[in-house]
């Protein structure tokens, strides 16, 4: 091989390499991020959808974990914080445990200039809660680390309940004010368990 | 095959420009490392075998295959061997100080070398070049000898003693921060943090009543060693910046009463343990002149209920009724119920009723419930401030001055209501670790004894306040345990005890 061509040879490995570490820097989560379990939900064909990090209990009812699921893009945040919170609020994928309450509803979904975002919920978050500090916990931080998670223009989330400001869900944890988002009560990995093999899923849009 | 040589090449002209800097590659000469590193993981924990060689500590490919579970194939043509990893490689060759990851060049501190028939790496091999394509993170904390394998919690633990007394005081500091139990003993005290491991900053020195500190019989877990003149420690838990804070006060024994008889801490609550247990210090003042007790839920907000019929507003007002007559009795201090019959009463009429009655202390009861029939435990939770709550706790009390009936003004400070709690939360974080030590003695824990959150009663409360978690009614045997007297009356015991050790507490940081 002639020495012009090694320099080639040398030349286009460089590239390669660097072509290889700027894709994998793009499409690897960025630092910071949790790792979440991925469940795989169908999205519908030809629908543009991103994957989001949404919050569901441990199937020990312990602790929240991150999993990712498929969400229907949108084109604004506000748009995008209902499509997420409309999944979050349906039923969880296995073997995880659903801890807003079912039958649940999403009536409102706006964010402030200030970055903190309201969700009103139907009365069903209250009336069919089952109690308890640890799930009443639970069930705040799910809607407040999926939104905060997912919209980088929300640091705070503050809950309604039919349109108004409300003591507590369920007797305990107070939510008259807008609440950042709590690391404390997530636990990571399949089922809240450790996770053998976990899996990252590229977060870009895709079709 | 051409891959190999284009690879090769690039190699070369990269290992010559390295090899200016770091020098000529030497023979490795095995010497035995100074002190073992260790693997963790969710597994378990385990020693990695390395040696030191020029300074750099290396480990050999045949135990990385062993831990790791990786394919190994040697290239005795190429002078090198090639990693496999669910499809993704790592080709390295003998005498250079960086490997191919997957495509990419990751640059390694030493070379690799070969001694004998044994390929030898630095250790940053396994987070540079292993990580990139393992399927967990593998991260090396060299200071702490830790080799952390998967999404571990391990937090940065440092000691320091702020002022060696007596009574001495030292602070424990864990970044990020983290739940952490803290159980106080005769000659020591023990800190168990609710992580996979901890990255010790270590050690301190003997300095005033504490001998050392050190990690434990377990590596989540670490102990405070006292003195023989040393007391009963006094520890205190808060969590701000992302870090918590177990601050810790040593007196000297002198004061130090006569370790609690655990036989008189049987289920029957007239038989408190009155004085046994108060904290070290200065003779009683009348501190805790009123206790405000608050029986959870009541009327239709019935709270949890267990599979068997039991409701958490029924037991949380049995056991305020217990321990009201044992507070009475045993203390003769005022007691505040804020409801003594089954009626709903609001939040903010439950704190009005501590806060008028100028309650010294606040004791909130409930039940917990999960959504698997698992969780089990008593639990205690203290008030964690916002943003607000934060400037408020820092700021200097704003007066307000009042006219009074016969003229005149007088001073009063103003404090927002949402935001009351906002000076009593380290006092708060104290009663939430004595209750957690008493509770401990008498019923089942939980697996995060003590826990801060934006609990709504708490944040209002103008006196130290936490609400107490007796038991999930939501796990049959617990359920099943709690309708009866037995475990009522313990809680009431552990409860009285803890209230009882408080009031020392309160008595001292009261004295001029």
């Amino acid at each position: 091989m002639s020495r012009r061509a090694k320099i080639y040879l040398i030349a286009i490995v460089v590239a390669a390499a660097g072509v290889t570490w700027s894709l994998t820097r793009l499409l690897s989560p960025g630092p910071g991020t949790a790792p979440a379990a991925t469940a795989t939900a169908a999205p519908p064909v030809g629908t543009a959808h991103i994957t989001a990090t949404l919050y569901y209990a441990s199937s020990d009812g312990r602790a929240l974990v991150p999993v990712r699921r498929d969400v229907p893009a949108a084109t604004s945040v506000v748009d995008q914080g209902r499509q997420i919170l409309t999944v979050q609020f349906q039923d969880a994928p296995q073997p995880y445990v659903q801890v807003v309450p079912k039958g649940t509803k999403l009536r409102a979904f706006y964010v402030t200039e200030r970055g903190d975002a309201f969700v009103d919920l139907s009365g069903d978050v209250v009336s069919a809660h089952p109690g308890g500090s640890l799930t009443e916990l639970l069930t705040v931080y799910a809607i407040v680390n999926t939104v905060t998670s997912n919209l980088p223009a929300v640091q705070r989330v503050q809950l309604l309940v039919e349109g108004k400001e409300v003591d507590t869900i369920a007797g305990h944890v107070d939510v008259r004010k807008p609440l950042e988002r709590d690391a404390t009560l997530v636990r990571e990995g399949r089922g809240g368990q450790p996770d053998p093999q976990p899996k990252t899923q590229n977060p870009k849009l895709k079709k | 095959m051409s891959r190999w040589r284009v690879t090769a090449h690039t190699r070369v002209a990269l290992v010559t420009l390295l090899c200016l800097v770091s020098g000529t590659p030497q023979q490795a000469q095995d010497t035995p490392a100074p002190a073992p590193l260790i693997l963790v993981s969710k597994d378990g924990r385990r020693t990695v075998p390395t040696v030191t060689s020029n300074g750099r500590e290396l480990i050999a490919l045949d135990d990385i295959a062993s831990l790791f579970q990786v394919a190994v194939r040697e290239d005795s043509l190429a002078g090198g061997f090639t990693i496999t990893y669910r499809g993704k490689t790592i080709i390295a060759s003998a005498d250079q100080p960086m490997a191919s990851v997957d495509g990419r060049i990751v640059t390694l501190p030493s070379p690799i070398t070969r001694n004998g028939r044994r390929w030898l790496m630095p250790i940053e091999f396994l987070p540079r070049a292993l990580g990139p394509i393992y399927d967990q993170r593998i991260d090396l904390r060299r200071a702490a000898r830790l080799l952390l394998v998967g999404d571990l919690r391990v937090p940065r633990v440092s000691a320091r003693v702020d002022a060696p007394g007596p009574p001495t005081r030292a602070a424990v500091v864990i970044s990020p921060a983290t739940p952490v139990a803290v159980i106080t003993e005769a000659s020591r005290v023990v800190l168990r943090v609710e992580a996979d491991a901890i990255e010790p900053v270590f050690p301190v020195t003997a300095t005033g009543l504490i001998d050392s500190v050190r990690v434990g019989d377990q590596p989540n877990v670490v102990f405070v060693a006292l003195n023989r003149q040393a007391g009963t420690a006094r520890t205190v838990i808060a969590t701000a910046d992302n870090t918590t804070r177990v601050v810790i006060e040593v007196p000297m024994a002198e004061a130090r009463p006569a370790a609690p008889d655990p036989k008189l801490s049987t289920t029957d609550p007239r038989l408190p343990t009155t004085e046994s247990s108060r904290l070290p210090g200065l003779e009683p003042r009348q501190a805790l002149q009123t206790l405000a007790i608050d029986p959870g839920h009541g009327g239709d907000e019935v709270g949890v209920r267990g599979a068997s019929g039991l409701e958490e507003k029924q037991l949380t007002l049995d056991v305020a009724r217990r321990l009201r007559g044992l507070v009475e009795r045993g203390l003769g201090v005022r007691v505040i119920l804020t409801r003594d019959d089954d009626r709903m009463v609001g939040i903010d009429e439950r704190a009005a009723a501590a806060n008028n009655g100028k309650a010294d202390l606040l004791l909130s009861l409930h039940a917990n419930g999960a959504l698997s029939g698992s969780p089990s435990g008593a639990e205690v939770f203290y008030d964690r401030l916002d943003r607000e709550g934060e400037a408020v706790r820092s700021a200097p009390a704003a007066a307000v001055a009042l006219p009074v009936i016969g003229g005149g003004t007088r001073n009063i400070d103003v404090v927002p209501w949402e935001l009351a709690q906002a000076r009593h939360v380290e006092a708060s974080a104290m009663l939430a670790s004595v209750l957690e030590q008493e509770l401990r003695q008498r019923v089942p824990i939980g697996q995060r004894p003590i826990q801060q959150g934006p609990m709504r009663l708490l944040s209002a409360a103008n006196m130290p306040a936490v609400l107490v978690e007796m038991a999930y009614l939501t796990n049959s045997a617990q359920e099943k345990a709690a309708a009866g007297d037995e475990f009522k009356n313990a809680v009431a015991q552990a409860l009285y005890n803890a209230i009882v050790r408080f009031r020392g507490y309160l008595e001292e940081t009261a004295a001029p």
